[in-house]
């Protein structure tokens, strides 16, 4: 394999960088154009959300047991046992549950949108459209994008419940807590400010897995192995992407308060 | 001369766009560090068939898709149908499009799409009434003989039916041009000849100007030496007839340069050692 000069390496990643801005600046303007392609938007919610429910209702139920779990040795420690359901909700609601969710959707839509794109690049299926008359990136991107954003939304909204349901599962048969106790302290625990942190943040999830999704397909080149590099490397960005704005996001909502 | 009177306009003549379809006008293009074309200069007339010939990598598919705007030039103009279409923008282009037809090389059929749907897939995005629609896909599948296969899935198709389904909804909108990207390529001798037909049949009877990309110099000389007769629906060798022009030039490429523009007959008797043993 050739190595790369350092200051080759810098100008590919700013190269990079700007495809990609491009790429999410066209996709958001695209939302405002003519023609909306709602009925691509309602199958790509089809896959995305009906398709995601089954990982992200057991992603949430077991984050939630755990937390429980997690939580309750310290909480009995102080004699605070009663206030688990405050803390699996705090954490469920403010973090988990919008991180968690948008990690496993990532895994699973922003590979599948990466690899389809990148079939479709590799096979010319993507410059056929455009000879066709057809804006690939009103077509292709901007439907994917309304329907994870919209997704999500709600896909995280259930994992916070179901990870509530999951804490007041051990709470209940585990740690012998009385079911009005729980999900009162749940209740209680919650301002706001936890509520609007928990439903910003999908927003912007959304946004990146459909945008490193299709930005990852579209730029393919390499036939069948480039297909999968592109898979790879989607999952990879959208992952690490997703937790780095997290905390930028987590800071600035914090600074709401 | 007084500064205030008046100067006499330059006009400058500019390319021919009416009897020219495609004009390539010192066109360069290169990818990093290899130059694909260099200097390309070329036309194209209304109603002519011109096979681009020459080795793998010399640029021809790069051509057809600079045609399109798919691909931006270096250095030069490229005029499609009187327009510029190195100065116009993605949106803009997309509307030129709709007046030009493709056939890609591995056909580039949307393989989660059906064969009615990616025939229609023009006149669906044009919102045209579900009537219509159907009456042009079977007219466009007619014409290339594969009405039975109209529910079919790309995946279901062999090579040449494949190729048979691109050339159907490159037509279906009656453009003024048609680029073909190597329209027999890995195909039999047969089903060679039968697609090398129905672009013979655009050709005479619908008078579609094209330029086609193949290294098959056999399906270029065919082009050339028969014309499609509609009464037996076959095609049938010009034998020297006179008033039957087939309308058919070819060019050749090496290294991103056009060494060769000129007739069957030029090319048959041309001396160059190169395009001679490329013939041979």
């Amino acid at each position: 394999m050739k190595l790369l000069h350092p200051g080759d390496y810098v100008k590919r990643s700013l190269l990079a960088v700007q495809e990609y801005s491009l790429l999410s600046a066209r996709a958001l303007a695209n939302l405002f154009a003519q023609p909306l392609y709602l009925a691509d938007a309602i199958q790509q919610a089809d896959l995305i959300g009906v398709g995601s429910l089954p990982i992200v209702v057991l992603t949430g139920t077991f984050t939630g047991m755990v937390l429980a779990l997690n939580y309750s040795p310290t909480l009995e420690r102080f004699g605070s046992l009663s206030l688990t359901g405050n803390l699996v909700s705090l954490s469920m609601v403010r973090e988990l549950g919008p991180v968690l969710t948008s990690l496993m959707v990532a895994g699973r839509n922003a590979s599948g949108m990466a690899s389809e794109l990148g079939s479709m690049r590799v096979t010319e299926q993507i410059d056929a459209m455009r000879a066709l008359g057809t804006d690939p990136m009103k077509k292709l991107v901007t439907p994917r994008v309304i329907a994870t954003i919209f997704m999500l939304f709600f896909l995280t909204i259930l994992s916070d419940l179901v990870g509530l349901f999951g804490g007041y599962i051990i709470s209940f048969f585990k740690l012998k807590l009385n079911t009005y106790q729980y999900w009162n302290t749940a209740y209680q625990a919650l301002v706001f400010n936890d509520v609007i942190t928990g439903l910003v943040k999908p927003i912007f999830f959304g946004f990146i897995i459909a945008t490193i999704g299709c930005y990852y397909g579209m730029k393919t080149k390499g036939g069948t192995q480039g297909v999968g590099r592109s898979t790879t490397q989607a999952v990879v960005a959208a992952s690490v992407l997703i937790l780095a704005i997290d905390v930028v996001l987590t800071q600035f909502l914090l600074e709401l308060r | 001369m007084s500064p205030f009177e008046e100067q006499p306009v330059q006009v400058s003549p500019g390319p021919d766009t009416v009897h020219k379809t495609i004009i390539f006008d010192d066109v360069s293009l290169s990818f990093e560090d290899l130059q694909v074309l260099n200097g390309i200069s070329f036309e194209l007339k209304r109603g002519e068939t011109k096979v681009v010939l020459g080795v793998a990598g010399s640029g021809k598919s790069t051509m057809l898709k600079l045609c399109l705007g798919l691909l931006r030039p270096d250095s030069g103009h490229i005029y499609v149908l009187g327009h510029d279409i190195t100065a116009m923008r993605e949106e803009e282009l997309f509307d030129l499009r709709s007046q030009i037809g493709i056939v890609f090389q591995e056909s580039a059929l949307f393989d989660s799409l059906t064969v009615r749907e990616n025939v229609a897939f023009r006149l669906m995005e044009e919102h045209l009434p579900e009537v219509e629609v159907d009456r042009r896909v079977r007219e466009a599948l007619s014409f290339v003989e594969l009405e039975e296969a109209i529910d079919k899935f790309p995946s279901e198709l062999s090579g040449g039916m494949r190729r048979r389904v691109g050339i159907a909804r490159a037509i279906i909108t009656h453009p003024e041009v048609l680029l073909y990207d190597s329209p027999t390529g890995g195909l039999d001798p047969i089903t060679s000849t039968t697609i090398i037909e129905l672009i013979m049949k655009q050709r005479d009877v619908a008078r579609t100007s094209a330029l086609l990309v193949s290294h098959r110099l056999q399906d270029g000389f065919m082009l050339a030496s028969h014309y499609y007769d509609p009464a037996t629906h076959s095609m049938k060798p010009v034998n020297g007839r006179p008033m039957r022009d087939v309308h058919t030039s070819f060019m050749v490429l090496r290294d991103g340069k056009v060494i060769f523009d000129g007739t069957a007959h030029d090319l048959a008797q041309i001396q160059d050692p190169y395009i001679r043993e490329y013939i041979s």
